[in-house]
């Protein structure tokens, strides 16, 4: 009878455990995620940018409809609700591949603020792209400076 | 180990007979810059290429505010910290005071009003090759910014480095003339090599030093470790950097680099600095960059 108390509470107690277990990986699944669709919404940005800076360049010639769409997708990605793609804890040290200074958490009206910027600046690009060559090489500069703005303050170092 | 006895014979040297006077500050001759009229307007051009705000700002500061040269700002380095002081125009904690002669000693010679060594963090190793009249317009563009009263913070410097009449051993050994690209250079080159190796100061982070801080010159570009901080400063000869001059206008002008990422580090300040400059000069930077021998 006592024994077969000990299996049982035994069995129970690796319950509980695997229970805190499974409830410890989905937390940190979550915060795995929120990681990932952040970097994919980086991914969009560096791809519209792409085609605009392609045209900055003169790599390609400027095409009005193309810069125009994509300095709309800037402006889209920009005002994206991000409320829950940035959990506390997915940080350089909470994630793998996570290059998130803690800072962020600790500075939010200021990340928020930097956001903002880069709003009016993609904004900016918007009118820019669609009116001549000459505008939108001298919007990139701005999209630039807004997007490094938060890269500077709460980005560790790549290498 | 070798770092110690190095640094001993350095500060032996730099007390017996023949090293005092090997390390006695230098300066320029004034008569060079009595008649020179600066212009603020061009002097703002060689403020900017100096990179001047990125190490002289109060830290944290931005936008407008990076004009108020108060100082304050710390550096890291395997000799101690170094603390940039003020050089707004307040005369008793900036710099205010200052003749052009002055602002020359400092720049081609790191020579203090007083006579003293400035230290090395301070880049004359590169502004050493300022023309002149760009010494001038300088001049005339710092009188136009702010007075700040913020006192100068003294260095965090380990013996011997704290004595400053050795650095004019330093000098004698590492301070060089002349130009690391030569050769026959379009006006565009020849102008991008005045950005980079006499005002915009590139190999101060760019090439690897050696134990007493003076730059491997045969490693011109190659990369090196950050001096204050984690990681490397990345090699920016051909061997390792393959964008185009245009990609190189294009981040010297918003910081994107050729995938869209931005520009890190101390880099990022410098992109603001060089976004500053006319279209001109940022093509000319980028066909230096191009010039630059490749090392692996």
């Amino acid at each position: 009878m006592f024994k077969g108390m000990t299996i049982t509470g035994a069995v129970l107690g690796l319950a509980i455990l695997a229970g805190a277990a499974t409830g410890q990986d989905a937390a940190q699944k979550a915060l795995v995620d929120a990681t990932k669709a952040r970097h994919a919404q980086m991914g969009l940005y560096s791809f519209n940018l792409g085609i605009l800076g392609a045209m900055a360049k003169g790599e390609v010639p400027y095409d009005a409809a193309a810069a125009s769409a994509a300095a709309g997708n800037l402006a889209a990605l920009a005002q994206l609700d991000q409320t829950h793609i940035w959990p506390e804890g997915s940080d350089e040290l909470g994630v793998d591949g996570s290059r998130a200074m803690a800072e962020i958490w600790e500075n939010m009206p200021d990340v928020m603020a930097k956001n903002d910027d880069l709003v009016t600046a993609a904004k900016a690009m918007e009118g820019a792209a669609r009116t001549d060559l000459a505008s939108l090489q001298a919007a990139m500069g701005p999209v630039g400076e807004a997007c490094g703005a938060c890269h500077k303050a709460y980005r560790v170092p790549s290498n | 180990m070798r770092k110690s006895l190095i640094v001993i014979a350095f500060a032996a040297v730099t007390l017996t007979g023949a090293g005092w006077w090997i390390t006695a500050p230098q300066k320029v001759d004034a008569a060079v810059y009595a008649d020179l009229i600066g212009v603020p307007a061009r002097g703002a051009v060689v403020f900017h290429a100096g990179g001047c705000a990125s190490c002289h700002s109060a830290e944290g500061s931005s936008g407008e505010a990076k004009l108020i040269l108060s100082g304050g700002r710390s550096f890291l380095s395997d000799f101690g910290t170094f603390h940039a002081p003020n050089i707004s125009q307040d005369s008793a904690h900036g710099i205010g005071g200052w003749s052009v002669t002055d602002l020359a000693n400092a720049m081609i010679h790191g020579t203090s009003p007083e006579g003293r060594h400035y230290y090395p963090a301070f880049p004359y190793a590169a502004y050493r090759r300022v023309a002149p009249q760009d010494i001038a317009d300088l001049h005339a563009y710092l009188t136009t910014l702010p007075a700040d009263a913020t006192p100068d913070r003294p260095h965090d410097l380990a013996f011997p480095f704290t004595l400053r009449r050795g650095l004019g051993l330093w000098k004698a050994l590492y301070l060089t003339d002349g130009w690391k690209i030569t050769g026959e250079l379009t006006e565009v080159e020849a102008r991008g090599r005045y950005l980079a190796e006499a005002l915009g100061h590139c190999a101060e982070c760019h090439t690897p030093r050696g134990p007493l801080g003076g730059l491997k010159l045969e490693r011109w570009m190659a990369g090196a470790p950050n001096p204050s901080g984690q990681g490397n400063i990345p090699n920016i000869t051909p061997a390792r950097l393959d964008w185009s001059a245009a990609d190189l206008v294009a981040y010297f002008t918003s910081g994107f680099t050729p995938d869209y990422d931005t520009a890190g580090g101390s880099m990022a300040a410098v992109v603001e600095s060089l976004s500053q400059l006319p279209d001109t000069d940022r093509a000319a930077l980028a066909a230096y960059v191009k010039l630059l021998p490749a090392i692996e």
